[in-house]
């Protein structure tokens, strides 16, 4: 009964994250790039942050009530949303002086 | 140097209060100091292992491994958290009245120090895995000094915080001490099983229910010194979602219905007769 709970949560994330429409980030020398995404709001999102740095980097922002550390040279998923209207800014907190950006949910 | 102390600070507080909270509510029980430790060194030991396979479980189930990791370390401590509490539901009087009685009679733990230990090795192993990552990656650009200074500041100050904090609660009358450790406990383990909704809501393997149920960021930050500590505490959170505020409030409702029947069906039996 449970397994089958769960099977049924990982096929609807499943179906879900097909869905769901993605925005790339990149982390190069501790900067975001593009330090400012454009996002829909009022639906989940799906945010891939690649992190191409050779230091791990944790990818945070307390109005997206979000944070994940992403390793070094390699990448994170992370979902959010929905948003309403407005800017979220994120930092990443092992470099909180240059990584920073911000969503616009619009 | 002061930016990675401020880091370290952050990633250990979690865990350096926990193990006060441990201590506290451990407290007359023989033998507390050696679980607890063993708790604490099986933990440092479990970070560094997970630092180092960082990038396998980030990359696992499609990227959201971590998060599934997190939360399953999170609902690990919330079982063990909540298991403790009603053992003391049932043992607590006594355990009272014995330190009240400054008796030195041997107070067996049973199997609670066992299982709080688990849950400090857990919460030792979660932030300290953060901890171990962060620490790599500046060895990689900055001098070594600096990285083991930002470390002992850092993890310094996290171990301040604990005492200051341990302190305060022995100076509770022993009467009302339990039910305070008790009440710390709960919302303890609330505040863990709310952080592990929001990592599976990340994971997207949950829905937020209600994406924003509240936000009260303009009164009190979640950065700020006391946001952090009411964060650890009781669960802070300034922007829940609304899945977080229910397992928030589930956590609660069952461990203290759960505590209370426990109580009351010992108030149930039999008293004995008065001597004639």
């Amino acid at each position: 009964m449970r397994i089958a709970f769960v099977v049924l949560l990982m096929a609807m994330a499943g179906l879900a994250r097909a869905e769901d429409p993605t925005f790339e980030l990149a982390l190069r020398n501790h900067q975001f790039t593009p330090a400012e995404i454009t996002v829909p709001a009022g639906q989940k999102i799906k945010l891939v942050v690649k992190n191409e740095d050779a230091t791990p980097e944790e990818f945070e922002s307390k109005k997206l009530n979000r944070e994940k550390v992403i390793p070094a040279r390699s990448q994170a998923t992370i979902f959010v949303g929905p948003l309403k209207p407005g800017e979220y800014p994120f930092v990443g907190e092992y470099h909180e002086k240059t990584a920073t950006g911000r969503l616009i949910a619009k | 140097m002061l930016g990675s102390a401020v880091i370290v600070f952050r990633e250990t507080l979690e865990a350096a209060l926990i193990v006060t909270i441990v201590l506290a509510a451990t407290r007359g029980l023989a033998g507390r100091v050696g679980w607890i430790g063993a708790g604490i060194a099986a933990g440092l030991a479990g970070a560094v292992a997970v630092a180092g396979a960082a990038e396998a479980i980030a990359a696992a189930f499609e990227g959201v491994g971590q998060e599934l990791f997190n939360a399953g370390v999170l609902l690990a401590a919330v079982a063990m958290l909540g298991w403790h509490h009603l053992w003391m539901a049932e043992h607590g009087r006594r355990l009272a009245a014995e330190l009240r009685a400054l008796s030195d009679s041997v107070r067996a733990g049973g199997r609670t120090l066992g299982v709080l230990a688990a849950a400090v090795a857990l919460a030792v192993l979660r932030e300290g895995a953060e901890t171990v990552l962060f620490l790599q990656g500046l060895a990689a650009t900055a001098p070594t000094h600096d990285v083991v200074a930002g470390f002992a500041l850092g993890a310094a100050g996290g171990a301040v915080v604990g005492t200051l904090l341990y302190v305060g609660l022995v100076r509770i009358p022993v009467r009302h001490f339990f039910r305070v450790t008790g009440w710390l406990v709960v919302a303890l383990a609330a505040g863990l099983a709310a952080q592990a909704a929001r990592f599976l809501e990340q994971a997207d393997l949950l829905p937020a229910l209600v994406p924003e149920v509240w936000d009260t960021s303009s009164l009190l930050t979640e950065t700020s010194l006391t946001g952090q500590l009411l964060h650890v505490l009781v669960g802070y959170t300034a922007r829940p979602s609304g899945i977080q505020v229910a397992f928030y409030a589930v956590t609660i409702v069952t461990l203290i219905l759960a505590a209370w029947r426990l109580r009351t069906t010992r108030v149930g039996l039999p008293r004995m007769p008065h001597a004639a």
